[in-house]
């Protein structure tokens, strides 16, 4: 049996020689990404921002969505975001944090169940009031910043100080440009986003985990070669592995995107860009810079 | 390579066998698998999956004992208490006794009777519990200042102790509540120093349940007001039923805490629902006299500050026992005789968090995460198959093993699958066959390196297993992390993906490594099919 190949044998592409394009493109999505960020910010959904979400289905024929927006002015909530989605039945109202404190909160969403309690299933109900969305943005920003610690603490025990840094880096900038898929996007950002983005972290160093290996191990190996060249080969020699990796978590991912309902597309979405970014940055950003560090000199001394 | 320690495959194969046991009662309908738990031994598994609130439905609200709310009812109980100490020792007071935010005060000009105050004043100030030899901070901090001005302050500790005292009360009457629903398993629990989880799973209505956790429900009986009486003695309540304001004595004749039952039943003249009572001795001692004294005068049923009805005494009412009516609907007066069964919060509650899943929507995210599963299992089947065709068949089974044990490791760990579980899960199909693809492109690298079969295989494995523990490392770290910090459905992925990670280095690596050794062992094959 012939089985298939995604890269074929004995490849030898130089990939080093596309850090002239690859750098400037990184950065400049990197900069995209913060400005975006800066400018728009993120999405926050109703975990960080506080406020009420409610997930309707209409008993019969379509959502009305005027009526649902109307309620809005209806109950002087402030700006009632409604959002149809799957059926045509379907929709959620998302009713921002209310002046007054978690029994603001209450008493609003009462009013509005009161009102459209006859004509529309309740599928979802959730709100978060001012005190928890604040100790939950709290939480969130020290799982990413504790997992970044965490993984530097990882590189600095596990690698020579050149391949620390170019892990660091690599990650970083993944962490980066997944923030600025979010601000781009518009994709809500959630608890569920903080997980994403963790995972993301991991996945993105468990790629660059898996190239900096080869090329410790080639560095041992080929004492001779230009560290380019070097460089190039380890990539070579895992890159039918790397895409082979990505491609099959991309179908997986892909699975939950269509299939996996609404409750969490966001957080699929946001993983799908993860992988990519993470087998991109593995390559082309981690690795050149150890032509910059100049990796050989330590390792020929020890 | 090709030499596998038997104790190796043994165990291999009886954990796989024990996983695929530990779901079977999952995948059964509920109704066979209780008959199950009641015909096996106890020792025989028959649990099953532990479904999240987001899967099965239910709400989960997050509620606040009100802290001023305890501290203002600690600083009138101190009052009252200081009144009373000062009435016993005939002490002469200028001027009230004053309460300003969390401190008492009052002047007591004369010497003598301060110096006989005071130690009983202390004494209060004792704390509580040191009698379980915990040494904790005094309650009450005393001044004494110029002119015979004494202040009483309640301190952090004080104010803590009660906090916490007050929320395990809440616990108490909150469990009470919620059982008198008749809902299954109940999940009731503290979170932080003033708040209390409370999950009810596969709950319908919700704004029910909302009603009956959030209502204090402390019941009074006091006489309505005369028109003459003092104006200070007298509270302008609100009423339920209809708009105004009824004036009510300050006085309490009987509370809530007097009654020994409430049950929810019909007026046998009008007809309409009411709750039927029953008090203690004391309670119905007082309420006798009370109204023996009052006949022809209207008293207040008051609920929570708002009067519910006043109806008037028309004979002293002294068999214990007792109707309140108040234009309730039947629902209205199921609710009352729960609240007055369970007894009253010490404080009030109020929601600051609140998610809630219908049991439509939790199926519907089941389907979606079961067909999400099936469609990446079949791509990813698909794709190792005609990558690495008879290798990948071996992958794929060791995937197939690799889910079924992520499942059992749920069961046996009783974690709670979520659907952002369900998403690590299906996560972990694309993820697991890494380990087999390190390694399978090892091999093919190494054969191309001028190897022969058996030592190809070898140093695949061998050389990639290195990787394998780094990358997977790295995965867990962030599974462990994300554990700790995140809450509910998030802590459901965590656990899954970290399962995933586990198992995935025993199917992959040793499980996959089993099975070509047996196919090198029968095939002898000449040429690498990879």
């Amino acid at each position: 049996m012939r089985t298939f190949r995604l890269a074929p044998d004995n490849m030898t592409f130089g990939f080093m020689r596309l850090r002239r394009v690859s750098y400037p493109f990184s950065a400049l999505m990197s900069i995209i990404s913060v400005l975006m960020f800066l400018a728009w910010g993120l999405n926050f959904g109703i975990d960080f921002a506080g406020g009420t979400l409610l997930e309707v289905r209409a008993k019969s024929g379509n959502a009305d969505l005027t009526q649902l927006r109307g309620l809005g002015d209806r109950f002087a909530l402030g700006e009632v975001e409604v959002q149809a989605f799957g059926g045509n039945a379907d929709a959620t109202v998302r009713i921002r944090l209310q002046p007054g404190g978690d029994a603001a909160q209450q008493a609003a969403v009462e009013r509005v169940r009161e009102a459209i309690t006859a004509d529309y299933e309740f599928r979802r109900i959730e709100v978060v009031g001012p005190r928890v969305s604040g100790e939950l943005v709290q939480s969130g920003t020290l799982g990413v910043v504790l997992s970044i610690v965490s993984v530097l603490i990882y590189l600095w025990f596990r690698y020579e100080w050149q391949l620390a840094v170019a892990a660091v880096i690599a990650t970083m900038h993944d962490l980066l440009l997944t923030v600025g898929f979010f601000a781009v996007t518009r994709l809500e950002f959630n608890i569920t986003s903080i997980a994403a983005i963790l995972t993301i972290v991991g996945l993105s160093l468990n790629e660059t985990v898996v190239v900096l290996d080869r090329i410790r191990e080639m560095m041992k190996k080929y004492k001779k070669l230009p560290i380019p060249q070097m460089i190039d080969l380890s990539i070579n020699a895992v890159l039918s592995r790397t895409i082979m990796t990505s491609t099959t978590t991309l179908l997986a991912l892909i699975a939950l995107v269509l299939f996996g309902g609404h409750v969490i597309q966001s957080f699929s979405l946001a993983m799908m860009f993860g992988v990519i970014v993470a087998t991109y940055s593995s390559i082309f950003i981690c690795s050149p810079i150890l032509i910059y560090l100049g990796v050989r000199d330590t390792t020929d001394k020890g | 390579m090709l030499r596998f320690a038997r104790w190796k495959v043994t165990s291999i194969l009886a954990m796989s066998l024990v996983s695929i046991f530990l779901i079977v009662p999952s995948l059964l309908p509920a109704d066979l698998r209780s008959a199950m738990q009641k015909a096996l031994p106890k020792w025989v598994p028959t649990q099953a999956i532990v479904l999240g609130l987001d899967l099965q439905g239910g709400a989960h609200l997050l509620l606040e004992v009100d802290s001023g709310d305890v501290l203002r009812s600690q600083v009138n109980n101190l009052r009252d208490d200081v009144r009373r100490i000062l009435r016993e020792e005939n002490a002469r007071l200028t001027g009230g006794i004053g309460i300003q935010g969390r401190t008492v005060q009052f002047r007591v000009p004369e010497q003598a009777d301060r110096n006989r105050a005071l130690p009983k004043l202390r004494a209060l100030s004792n704390p509580t519990g040191s009698a379980l030899g915990v040494v904790s901070a005094p309650p009450y901090e005393i001044n004494e200042l110029a002119d015979g001005l004494v202040q009483i302050v309640v301190t952090d500790a004080g104010v803590n102790e009660r906090v916490r005292r007050a929320v395990d009360q809440t616990i108490e009457v909150l469990r009470r509540r919620v059982d008198a629903l008749g809902t299954t398993e109940p999940n009731i629990q503290r979170q932080g120093a003033d708040r209390v989880l409370v999950q009810v799973p596969g709950l319908q209505d919700t704004n029910r349940l909302k009603e009956i956790l959030g209502t204090t429900a402390k019941l009074e009986f006091r006489m309505v007001a005369d028109a003459g009486a003092n104006p200070g003695d007298v509270d302008q309540l609100d009423q339920t039923d209809q708009p105004g304001k009824i004036p009510v004595e300050k006085r309490v004749m009987v509370e809530g805490e007097d009654l020994t039952d409430a049950q929810p039943g019909f007026d046998q003249r009008s007809g309409e629902p009411v709750v039927n009572f029953r008090f203690n001795i004391r309670g119905g001692q007082r309420f006798g006299e009370a109204t023996s004294a009052n006949v022809g005068r209207p008293f207040a049923i008051v609920l929570d500050n708002k009067v519910i009805s006043a109806p008037r005494i028309l004979s002293p009412i002294t068999g214990g026992s007792g109707q309140i009516s108040g234009r309730f609907t039947v629902e209205q007066a199921n609710n009352l005789s729960i609240l007055l069964r369970a007894g009253a919060l010490p404080a009030k509650l109020s929601i600051v968090e609140e998610r809630t899943v219908g049991p439509g929507l939790g199926q519907d995210s089941i389907e979606a995460g079961k067909r999400a599963a099936y469609v990446a299992g079949f791509l990813v089947f698909c794709y190792m198959l005609i990558t690495y065709g008879v290798f990948g068949i071996f992958a794929d089974l060791a995937l197939a093993i690799h889910i079924v044990m992520i499942f059992a490791g749920l069961v046996l760990l009783q974690a709670t699958l979520t659907l952002p579980g369900i998403a690590g899960i299906v996560l972990t199909i694309g993820m697991a066959v890494d380990s087999n693809v390190l390694i399978y492109e090892r091999i093919r690298e190494e054969a191309r390196a001028g190897r022969s079969v058996v030592s190809a295989l070898d140093a695949g494995f061998n050389r990639a297993f290195a990787t394998i523990i780094d990358s997977q490392s790295t995965m867990f770290v962030a599974a462990v992390i994300l554990y700790f910090l995140g809450s509910g459905p998030v802590r459901g992925f965590a656990v899954s993906l970290g399962l995933g990670i586990l198992t995935t280095v025993v199917t992959a690596v040793t499980m996959t490594r089993m099975m070509i050794a047996l196919w090198y062992r029968f095939g002898r094959p000449q040429k690498l099919p990879i």
